[in-house]
């Protein structure tokens, strides 16, 4: 008894239900449909991508000549400050979340989230933090310029003593958005919790479903640490209370324990559902079973838990005692066997399989490919004594962009080509797809390889002037991120353009296998309303004798050979 | 798959119920609103142990006495909060408004201490990390003192709603827990400030 077609068999069984008006006007004002909230939020990430990439071409283009010609020291230290700001919070949180919106009800049978107003909300509060933030550019003394993690002393520095400063802008708006993810985060932890399918228990989830909820209960456990210490840090800035300054008896290393409490396992909230897509594709377009599922799932909490015990890793430089140097550096090293793991399955996934090469894919593939080699460096940078040799180099610089670009935005790039027709419901450009990819990876391999010599080599980071030895590396690491640049006009031009005259998509044009599958492309308001499939296994039975969802005719037909 | 069990299959009810999450989805808010204040205690016991000066100059200590009445007022008023809410559910309706007022008024007098206890203090939020951190941590838990009441009064003015309990009890529910919450967090900050000096 086999079932050669059997996706086919699936969509018939799909519910007839008519495809979403495609009414553009509804993305533009407070709607409470995840779907297009989802659209919402990735659409207004994409564009803070385009604004802090541009702030990234500004600061290479600085960084192409060894003096500092272009900007004012003063002015690069804004720049590079803004730049991972906007990068985190305007830009991959959001997408995530735009992304995670789209696929968690679909995927799990649920009509939306279960918090459809609060969902919004935390959408809208993205375009007020964003303001907030980007305001700062405009105030006298310009906008943050203590980097990203904001440590103390530089960062409670007023010098101008205006009470509007950069700074406390930086301040809020990182405050916002922590409330919107946290609003996010009780979304989707209950949504998963409460509204899954029938049938769909723990075992049966999508590992995307898994990795987000690890991800959103790493945020719910690590982000209020954060909250707590900017509450301080604002404080001291503003109101001249003593808790990070160490004039009046405060202590600065302490925001870095809160900062980093929260800030590691974030860049693990950003990477794990990027896990999770690219446990969706490879088994989709390599035509077999994920390799170990239940594996794969646990291992996301395996990456949870850890996670949130490894942080002082980012402090080794900065004056933490012998025994916890040594602890975390045990602790970090444990987190490789988890995310060893899933790239184990991903492997043995792909190998022998019937890859199908289309944008997707490359990216995931290029995805995979850059997060190895990330996740050696970053196995590098967990040993003490290199980490205080290369410590504050380009080194951590480049591992943290094969990480954080090379990996998540290959994945995020994925996952929005991969689910692009079932939400759109046009198929995209392959070719223009393809020359995206190319062009992303040949810019990011250009932009970040050369940049862990430079860093070996003992290049510091953060400052706008270097020693010409390192010239070399520099001017590729430019011509690289101009590339990137470049790369975002056959984005655009693909996504804009498919999706307004594409070609009309069939519901599964993958013939991938999950529950957002069966419903037609786009799906219809309530996704499945209550007709909802009873699941029966987990979504990965490429090419296996195993239904996914419940079909009664089959079952009937079946029923009746047997006897 | 044997026939037996498609058969089973067949009439499974392909329904998932679509409200009811305002329970759990407070409940992981306060598990995450929980941490915030375990970072300022951790930071509290951090600079205790650590920071070079502790009292601002001319404070010894702190007055025990007036927090401690306080502290058994709220920590009273948890209990009071769940006859109210006892009374509620056999829909024994004034019962239940009579004694939820009378949380809200205990809510009250502990905010009114804080209140005359912080004008009566030598020191500000500038003096030093122990005055930084007192109103950082009595300030903030205040704050949430005074939003528990606020609440409260919404759900008095509620219950006057005809059929407003036809759904259930939620937000009764919900803000006695936000209640108990305070109150524990009350507890450990006492122990803290007070008891730890
Ligand atoms: C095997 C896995 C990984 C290990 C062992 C590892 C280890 C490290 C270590 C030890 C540092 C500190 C370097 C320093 O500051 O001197 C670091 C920095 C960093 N890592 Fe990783 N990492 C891993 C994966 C990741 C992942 C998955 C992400 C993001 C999703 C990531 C993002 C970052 C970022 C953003 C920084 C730089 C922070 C900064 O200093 O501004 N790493 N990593
Ligand atoms: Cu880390």
């Amino acid at each position: 008894m086999t079932i050669t077609n059997y996706d086919e068999r699936v969509l018939k069984a799909s519910h007839p239900v008519p495809g979403a008006p495609n009414n553009w006007r509804r993305f533009f004002g407070f709607n409470t449909d995840a779907k297009v909230i989802g659209i919402q939020y990735i659409v207004t990430a994409l564009f803070f991508l385009l604004l802090g990439g541009l702030l990234g071409m500004l600061i290479r283009g600085e960084l192409i000549t060894p003096p500092s010609d272009l900007f004012d020291p003063s002015v690069y230290n804004g720049l590079y400050t803004m730049h991972g700001t906007v990068m985190l919070f305007l830009f991959l949180f959001p997408v995530l979340s735009g992304l995670t919106n789209l696929l968690v009800p679909p995927m799990i049978g649920a009509p939306d989230m279960a918090f459809p107003k609060l969902n919004a909300l935390a959408f809208w509060l993205v375009p007020v933090f964003s303001i907030v933030l980007l305001a700062s550019f405009f105030v006298p003394g310009g906008p943050a310029s203590s980097g990203w993690w904001s440590y103390p002393p530089v960062s409670i520095q007023n010098p101008l003593g205006h009470f509007l400063n950069g700074q406390m802008l930086w301040i809020v708006a990182i405050g916002l958005s922590g409330v919107s993810s946290i609003i996010g985060a009780l979304n989707f932890v209950t949504t998963i919790i409460q509204m899954r399918a029938p049938g769909m228990g723990f075992f049966k989830m999508p590992i995307f479903i898994w990795t987000v909820l690890a991800a959103q209960i790493l945020q719910l456990l690590g982000l209020p640490a954060l909250t707590g210490g900017a509450i301080m840090l604002f404080f001291d800035l503003n109101f001249g209370t003593s808790f990070f300054n160490p004039e009046t008896g405060g202590d600065p290393v302490l925001f870095q324990h809160f900062f980093w409490f929260y800030s590691h396992p974030a860049v693990y909230v950003m990477v794990l559902p990027v896990f999770g897509i690219f446990s969706e594709l490879f088994p989709a377009y390599s035509r077999k079973p994920l390799f170990g599922y239940k594996f794969v799932a646990v291992a996301s909490f395996g990456i949870t838990i850890l996670s949130l015990v490894v942080w002082v890793h980012h402090m080794f430089y900065t004056g933490t005692p012998m025994w916890m140097r040594n602890l975390f550096m045990f602790t970090t090293m444990l987190i490789a066997v988890p995310t060893g793991v899933k790239v184990f399955a991903w492997i043995a996934t792909l190998w022998g399989g019937n890859l199908r090469l289309n944008t997707p894919m490359l990216f995931c593939l290029g995805g995979l490919f850059n997060f190895i080699f990330g996740g050696i460096t970053g196995v590098m940078l967990a040993t003490v004594p290199i980490d205080i040799h290369v410590g504050n180099t380009y080194f951590v610089v480049a591992h943290f962009h094969y990480i954080i670009f090379n990996t998540i935005a290959f994945g995020i790039f994925a996952g929005i080509y991969h689910w692009f027709p079932k939400f759109t419901g046009r198929m995209f450009y392959e070719g223009l797809g393809k020359v995206h990819f190319a062009l992303t990876f040949i810019g990011a391999t250009l932009n970040w390889l050369p940049l862990h010599w430079a860093g070996l080599l003992g290049m510091p980071r953060r400052v706008a002037s270097y020693d010409p030895e390192f010239a070399i590396w520099n001017v590729i690491a430019s011509i690289g991120a101009f590339m990137l640049g470049v790369a975002s006009i056959p984005f655009i031009l693909n996504m804009v353009s498919s999706w307004s005259r594409g070609k009309k998509a069939p519901p599964n044009p993958w013939g991938a296998i999950g529950l957002e599958w069966l419903l037609p492309s786009p799906p219809p308001h309530e996704n499945f309303e209550d007709d909802i499939p009873t699941v029966l296994n987990e979504p990965y039975n490429y090419g296996l004798n195993k239904p996914f969802v419940f079909d009664e005719e089959f079952y009937i037909s079946k029923a009746l050979n047997d006897s | 798959m044997t026939t037996s069990k498609s058969e089973a299959l067949l009439h499974t009810p392909g329904h998932i119920k679509h409200d009811g999450h305002n329970l759990t989805g407070f409940i992981i808010f306060l598990c995450s609103e929980s941490i915030i204040f375990f970072a300022f205690f951790v930071g509290y016991g951090v600079l205790k142990i650590t920071a070079p000066t502790w009292y601002p100059d001319g404070v010894s200590g702190i007055a025990v006495k007036e927090p401690l009445i306080n502290t058994i007022i709220l920590v009273s008023s948890s209990f009071v909060i769940y006859f109210a809410e006892r009374y509620l559910h056999k829909k024994n309706y004034w019962g239940f408004r009579i004694v939820w007022l009378l949380t809200m008024i205990m809510g009250a007098y502990f905010v009114y201490g804080q209140y005359v206890e912080w004008s009566e203090l030598t020191f500000s939020l500038n003096s030093g990390v122990f005055g930084s951190l007192f109103y950082l941590l009595t300030g903030f838990h205040g704050l949430h003192v005074i939003t528990g009441i606020l609440l409260m009064g919404l759900m008095l003015i509620r219950s006057f709603i005809p059929g407003n309990y036809d759904k259930g009890e939620m937000g009764v529910e919900s803000i006695s827990l936000f209640w108990h919450f305070v109150d524990v967090i009350w507890i450990i900050l006492f122990i803290l400030i007070y008891v730890w000096q």
